[in-house]
Formats: structure tokens, sequence, C-alpha cells
């Protein structure tokens, strides 16, 4: 079972607390975008099989978004921070660096 | 290839089974092919299959990082039908069942495929309308499928509870036509068909690079050495994405982990196949009488081919609550497989933006009843360029909105 500590109320929130909401830090592309800019917001995405970042709801605690690094390879849990942000925190990046020495970066 | 047969049989008998050959060769890559299918799966196998029998394209190599049929092919719970709602769905969906009716004919290898009929139960009034509106859909589309009383889904299935503590089941869509097959079966079969024709099946090969040139491929790289071909077809489901990268694009997909799993072994208790979309539970009794369930996709990406407890708690919760039998029952064996979703829950059947690369993907929770059907499409794609059956399926449609919106028609998995 995933274990993720939610950023907000502090809780380590097993996965059937949580809601999965996929990819996180999509740009939003709206009026005035090209068709592929649009597309490729709604629909395509990294799913990459290694580190991942997404989004996640403490569906059943305090029923906030909060985002979260994963590997979908090995389902461990590098770490959760507050949705109110455009990228991964530095030391979070740091830190999955140092065990996934092989890893091309977040973007 | 030696066929089989009752004679054969009889011969092999009298002289210890001595006599029988391999079903399929295991030769090193040659330098060239004319196409490359990467993944031997069933949509590979039968996609290399139909080439060569409906097209007559023979210089084929099926090239496998694992063993045959390893992934979704031997991962799933063998349901077969063929009622979607959609047009383009109905019709890939049809021509898959119409291939499965006369498949252990056609490839001389029983696929063991037993139409025992398939309820979809209605629990919801959302449901129950949902269906009816897909019973007439079919009539137009000329499937067969019928709406049944709940009643009529006592007597077909006596081990259900039809008023579950949750949801009461109101009635359900019946194929009579469907059921299941031997899925092993289906990829062994193929994979003989396909070596018979003088294809190449090459096993714990993995493909490490994607080579091309000016827009166009040029070839493979895998832990055997490099392949030329003239076209490549990815055929590797929920590694889609991963391969898609190697070759420079990226694909509207999302790869998620769906388990199945069976129980000890019974004596006969259900003879159709039951699927129940609102609490989500799939059931039917294997031949040699474990029960074969199913549920749900996972919430997140995942490509460990194991699955959540959580979808497994829940699933098993839906089981007992609609078949209490169930609850008396130990658990043999659990699994998961990668399943690649796409947007709108149909597959993608299409050219790329790589000029000889083509991709059949996206069959997220429903694959295994479509081989036949999209190893059909696939080939005349790949040896025409064009295909009717795969027409609605193209990459293209994402950008242009034109969505075959299953995820609507469906519920949810398929």
């Amino acid at each position: 079972m995933l274990t993720f500590t939610c950023p907000y109320c502090g809780v380590a929130a097993e996965e059937s607390e949580l809601t999965g909401g996929g990819e996180a830090h999509l740009k939003r592309f709206g009026p005035g975008s090209s068709d592929a800019e649009f597309e490729a917001y709604l629909f395509t995405r990294k799913n990459p099989k290694g580190v991942h970042f997404e989004r996640w709801r403490h569906a059943y605690g305090c029923g906030k978004w909060f985002l979260a690094a994963r590997d979908t390879n090995t389902l461990e849990v590098f770490g959760s921070y507050p949705a109110q942000t455009t990228e991964p925190p530095a030391d979070l990046i740091a830190a999955i660096k140092n065990k996934r020495p092989g890893w091309e970066g977040w973007k | 290839m030696r066929r089989y047969s009752m004679f054969a049989v009889a011969r092999e008998a009298l002289r210890y089974h001595a006599g029988w050959e391999r079903a399929w060769r295991s030769p090193e890559p040659k330098k060239r092919y004319d196409v490359v299918v990467v993944g031997a799966g069933g949509h590979g196998l039968a996609t290399a299959y139909y080439l060569g029998k409906v097209h007559g394209i023979t210089n084929v190599a099926v090239i496998e990082k694992g063993w045959l049929g390893g992934g979704n092919t031997g991962r799933n719970t063998t349901i077969i039908r063929s009622n979607y709602l959609q047009d383009a769905s109905a019709a890939i969906f049809e021509k898959a069942l119409q291939l499965y009716e006369g498949l252990s004919q056609d490839l001389n290898y029983n696929v063991m495929f037993s139409p025992r009929g398939l309820l979809m139960l209605a629990q919801s009034e959302h449901e129950m309308r949902g269906y009816k509106r897909t019973v007439y859909a079919n009539a137009l589309q000329g499937v067969q499928t019928e709406w049944i009383s709940r009643e009529r889904v006592k007597e077909l299935v006596p081990i259900i509870n039809l008023d579950g503590p949750r949801y009461p089941v109101l009635g359900a869509l019946y194929q009579e036509r469907g059921g299941t097959a031997r899925h092993d079966a289906v990829a062994w079969g193929y994979a003989r068909g396909c070596s018979a024709m003088g294809m190449d099946i090459i096993q714990q090969c993995e493909v490490t690079g994607i080579r091309t040139v000016n827009g166009k491929v040029q070839g493979i790289d895998t832990t055997k050495g490099a392949i030329d071909c003239g076209k490549l077809a990815m055929v590797v489901a929920g590694h889609s994405g991963v391969l898609a990268e190697m070759a420079g694009f990226r694909l509207p997909l999302e790869s998620v982990a769906l388990q199945a799993w069976v129980s000890e072994p019974i004596k006969p208790v259900i003879d159709v196949v039951v699927m129940a979309n609102l609490v989500h539970c799939y059931i039917s009794q294997s031949d040699k009488g474990e029960l074969v369930l199913g549920g749900g996709i996972d919430h997140c990406n995942n490509y460990t081919q194991r699955g959540s407890w959580y979808t497994l708690e829940e699933t098993t919760r839906a089981l007992v609550e609609t078949y209490p039998v169930v609850s008396r029952l130990k658990m043999l064996r659990q699994w998961g497989g990668i399943v690649d979703i796409t947007g709108d829950h149909s597959p993608i059947i299409s050219k790329t933006p790589v000029e000889g690369i083509f991709v059949d993907c996206g069959w997220g929770t429903g694959g295994f009843k479509a081989i036949p059907g999209s190893g059909w499409a696939m080939a005349e794609l790949v040896a025409k360029g064009h295909s009717p059956l795969a027409e609605g399926f193209g990459l293209n449609r994402f950008r242009e909105g034109r969505f075959i919106d299953e995820s609507v028609a469906a519920g949810v998995a398929h």
C-alpha cells in the first residue's frame, strides 16, 4: 500500500485515504493556443517508467490537493509538497538525484 | 508445420508421442525484415499472422523482450464480448468475435473458445438506461445482444445475490455469443501459425533503441543486435510510451496496473461470465474449476505488474456482496498487468509522426477480446496504409476532438 505524508495536515495517509489525480505541473493552454498545445495539455502525458510527479488528493482527510514524487517502477515514494507551486522543491529534486543518479531531471 | 488432428493423436499414441514437433521455431534474428513487430503478445502475433495470411507479407519478425504471451495476454480474465456502444468499437470488437468463433479451425490450434454467454449487470437506473441504449445501438450495428430481467439473471447465475447490500441487480445486458477463450492458447496458436509461414519469433530480445533517418524508420537496436526494417509495428500495450519515447514522440497514454486473481478450484457454480461495472468485479469459472476474478484499475501510474492492495480489497468486497459464496473461498494466485489507458478509453491503431512506424495500443482494460480484430486491422494498416476498421482509432482524433468515448458507454473498465 502506498503511503504519502499530506503536507497540509502532516498525516501519513494510506492509498485508501487518497485519490490519484495524474501528472503534476501541467502547463495550461486555453483560448488562443494552437491545436497541438491544447491536445498536449489535455491528453499527452509523460507516463514515465521511473520518477514521476503527481497530483494526489487527501480525499478522506483534509480534502486538499497536494503533489508528490514517486517511482512508477518500484513504487517508492520520494516525498510530497504543497500544490501551490509550479515546480518541485529543490531539496526533493536533490534527494531524488541522490537516489537515482541516472535520472534526467523533472522537466 | 505438422497439422494437429485426431489421426495425429492416434499416430503419436502408437509411438510413445515421440513425433510431436515444437510449435514454433526460435531462430536468431536476421539482418533485415520487411516488417518488424515489437511485442509477441496476442495483438502483436495476430498482426504478424494476418500480415502473412491476408496480405502475403511473410518476411516478418516478432520481437519480444520477455516470453511469448507473458504480458497482458497471459494476465487478463479472458472475457470476450462485442456489445460496445460506439459504431467504430462495435465494428472492430464484432470482427474480433467473429474471428474468435472460427479461430481454432483457422489456426489448427484449440484456443478453447467458449461462447458461454456474458452478462453485464445493471445496478443503478443510470446503468439500466445506458445498457438499453446499447441494445438499440447494437441492433442498428447488427451486433447480437439483449436486455434481460433480474429474474432471468437469477436463472442464469444462481449464486448471485440480487438484492445486494448496496446496489440491487435491476437486470443485465446479455450477449449469448460472448464468453471466454484460453489466453495462452491464443498466443501460442498465432505464434505457431506465424512460424509456419516462415516468420521469426524472437524472444528474450529487448528493444534498446529505434533508428530513424529524416523522419523515416530504418531499424531497431536490440539486446540481440541491430535489425533493419522497412516498417515497424509497435504493439506493446503498457510499454508503448517507453518505445514511443525512443522513436521521439509521445502518446496520449497512461500506464496503470490492472489485476486479476483466481480461487482454489471448486465444483461448477457459474457457467456464464458476469461483469458488474458499478461495484466493479468480474467473475467466471475456468475449466479447472477456479473462479477467475477481476476488478478495476489502480488510480495511479504503475509499471510493476502487481497492482495495489487497495483495489484488491475493494474488488473482493464487491465480489462477496454480489456472490456470497466467494467469502468461503481461498485465493490461489494474484497478478497484475500494465494496461495503457487513453483519454477516451478506446484503442489507438494508427500511423505515427515517424514514417513507417505504426502503433496498436491503448486497449486498456479490454484488449484480450479484441486480439483477432486488432491484428486484422493493424495488419491491413501496415500493409496498405489504410484500414476501414482502424479508421476511427487514429492518433489525430485527440487533436480533432473525434473521441470514441467508451468510458461513458462501458461505465468504467471494459
